[in-house]
């Protein structure tokens, strides 16, 4: 496929190692901050490539993993309604609220669908005027154009048996609060590079300045990853923290306009908790006055807030940079995909799933060579 | 969660610009992606779609970037190596 293959070519990748290699002269600790780059680090061993002074940590970039367990709660509670349909992607059905998850309402007979895009909630809504359709809206920036213009494309056509259960996040508050907590040890960042493909990067420029640390805008394939690492690095080496874009075939400095646009119509920033980190403010979507009527917690009720339930799980440390899974005492022993302890391992890009699919079989294989 | 597959544009389906569609080919698969955050795409321009929306055309003459940067960064190191 093109514009994906050409940026998985292994010399490519070797000869962006050796540049790194040359380039470092001390210990450095980054952060990427979506898990489409965590599982493709994983993936693809770019972590492995590098000098072993480099530190990789893995941040927030999980909707799934920062999705508070009460949202899967009242996403449960409302598919339990009999005129209820509940769509959502599918990542989401494994995700554990407080009591079960949405896989485990559906095999109780809850009308629980998993859809592929917003609009195809829509269709449904549209195939099914005597039900209630609620779409879980969960997602970045990357995802909540598509949602707002399910709402849009509803409203357009009157359909009023449509809403939205919306736990929308935003990256840069998250990446602040990281940078503001005392136990910060990111010194670079790579930012997301689909995010930044709808909002632009201006709004990571005062981070970088504020907090001196640099930040680059970075896609998703090997190459990409590792020349993202290489200019933050040559950032930190030669004492510079400004944002820089090196997935420009896709980001431009002020994202897409009309992506933009639509949420502005849609959406309000609003304050919100992130699990495993807590409350971060201006970091979450809610709906403006206009689209008031497609708020699923105004027809059903608002989600409850609840403190979380203390446990074995280390996510909330892994979500902050402050752990990787393999610190984790239950990693790959008591808490694996099939049965998790926590989010992290639950999703398919949470760092601990990421890291049991492509470490474990390794260790296992190391051990039997 | 946030990944978006590049496909190319084989065709436009109406001319509306919140719902025209691109029939997009993913590598052989072909699918409706709608393109209304993608106002300017035309046919035979690559996009990136993310759930059943194209957020981006990409451009090609950016594309090349990583491998430019490489060769600078190579060649660089490769003469430092040269000079004595």
């Amino acid at each position: 496929m093109r514009f994906r293959d050409e940026y998985r070519d292994a010399s490519a990748a070797r000869r962006f190692a050796e540049a790194i290699a040359e380039l470092v002269t001390r210990p450095w600790t980054l952060m990427e901050v979506c898990g489409g780059q965590t599982h493709a680090i994983l993936r693809f061993g770019v972590d492995q490539l590098l000098p072993p002074q480099i530190s990789l940590l893995h941040g927030p970039g999980c909707p799934v993993c920062v999705t508070p367990a009460e949202y899967i709660d009242k996403a449960i509670e409302i598919a339990s309604r009999p005129e209820a349909i509940l769509c959502s992607f599918g990542d989401m059905l494994r995700a554990p609220g407080t009591k079960g998850d949405l896989f485990a309402a559906k095999s109780r007979g809850a009308d629980v669908r998993i859809v592929y895009s917003p609009l195809d909630a829509l269709a449904i809504a549209q195939a099914e005027p005597g039900r209630e359709i609620v779409f879980f809206a969960v997602g970045f920036e990357t995802t909540a154009p598509a949602n707002a213009m399910a709402a849009c494309r509803a409203k357009q056509s009157g359909v009023r048996n449509f809403t939205m259960l919306s736990s929308h996040a935003l990256v840069p508050p998250a990446m602040r609060s990281l940078l503001e907590s005392p136990g910060a040890r990111v010194q670079g960042f790579l930012a997301a590079g689909h995010v930044c493909t709808v909002m632009g990067y201006r709004e990571y420029e005062p981070i970088a300045a504020r907090f001196g640390v640099p930040i680059v805008v970075t896609g998703f394939e090997p190459l990409d990853i590792l020349q993202g690492i290489f200019m933050c690095l040559r950032q930190l080496e030669e004492g510079r923290a400004v944002v820089e874009n090196q997935y420009s075939r896709s980001v431009r400095r002020d994202g897409n306009e009309a992506a933009r646009e639509i949420m502005r119509q849609v959406f309000r920033v609003v304050p919100r908790r992130w699990r495993g980190i807590g409350d971060i403010p201006e970091s979450g979507l809610g709906f403006s006055a206009a689209y008031a009527d497609f708020d699923a917690e105004r027809r059903f009720g608002a989600v409850s807030a609840r403190d979380e339930a203390a446990g074995p799980c280390i996510g909330g440390l892994v979500l902050r940079g402050e752990r990787t899974p393999t610190d984790c005492s239950a990693f790959g022993t008591s808490c694996t995909p099939e049965r998790p302890l926590g989010v992290t391992m639950v999703s398919n890009e949470g760092a601990c799933a990421a890291y049991y699919r492509y470490r474990a079989a390794e260790t296992a294989a190391g051990v039997q060579s | 969660m946030c990944l978006a597959v590049p496909g190319r544009i084989l065709s436009i389906l109406g001319d509306d610009p919140l719902t025209r569609l691109g029939r997009v080919d993913f590598g052989g698969i072909v699918k409706e992606i709608n393109l209304a955050f993608a106002p300017h795409a035309r046919v035979g321009d690559h996009v990136l779609a993310h759930v059943g929306f194209a957020i981006a055309v990409i451009d090609e003459a950016e594309a090349a970037r990583v491998f430019e940067t490489l060769r600078e960064i190579t060649d660089i190191a490769s003469e430092e190596q040269r000079e004595p």
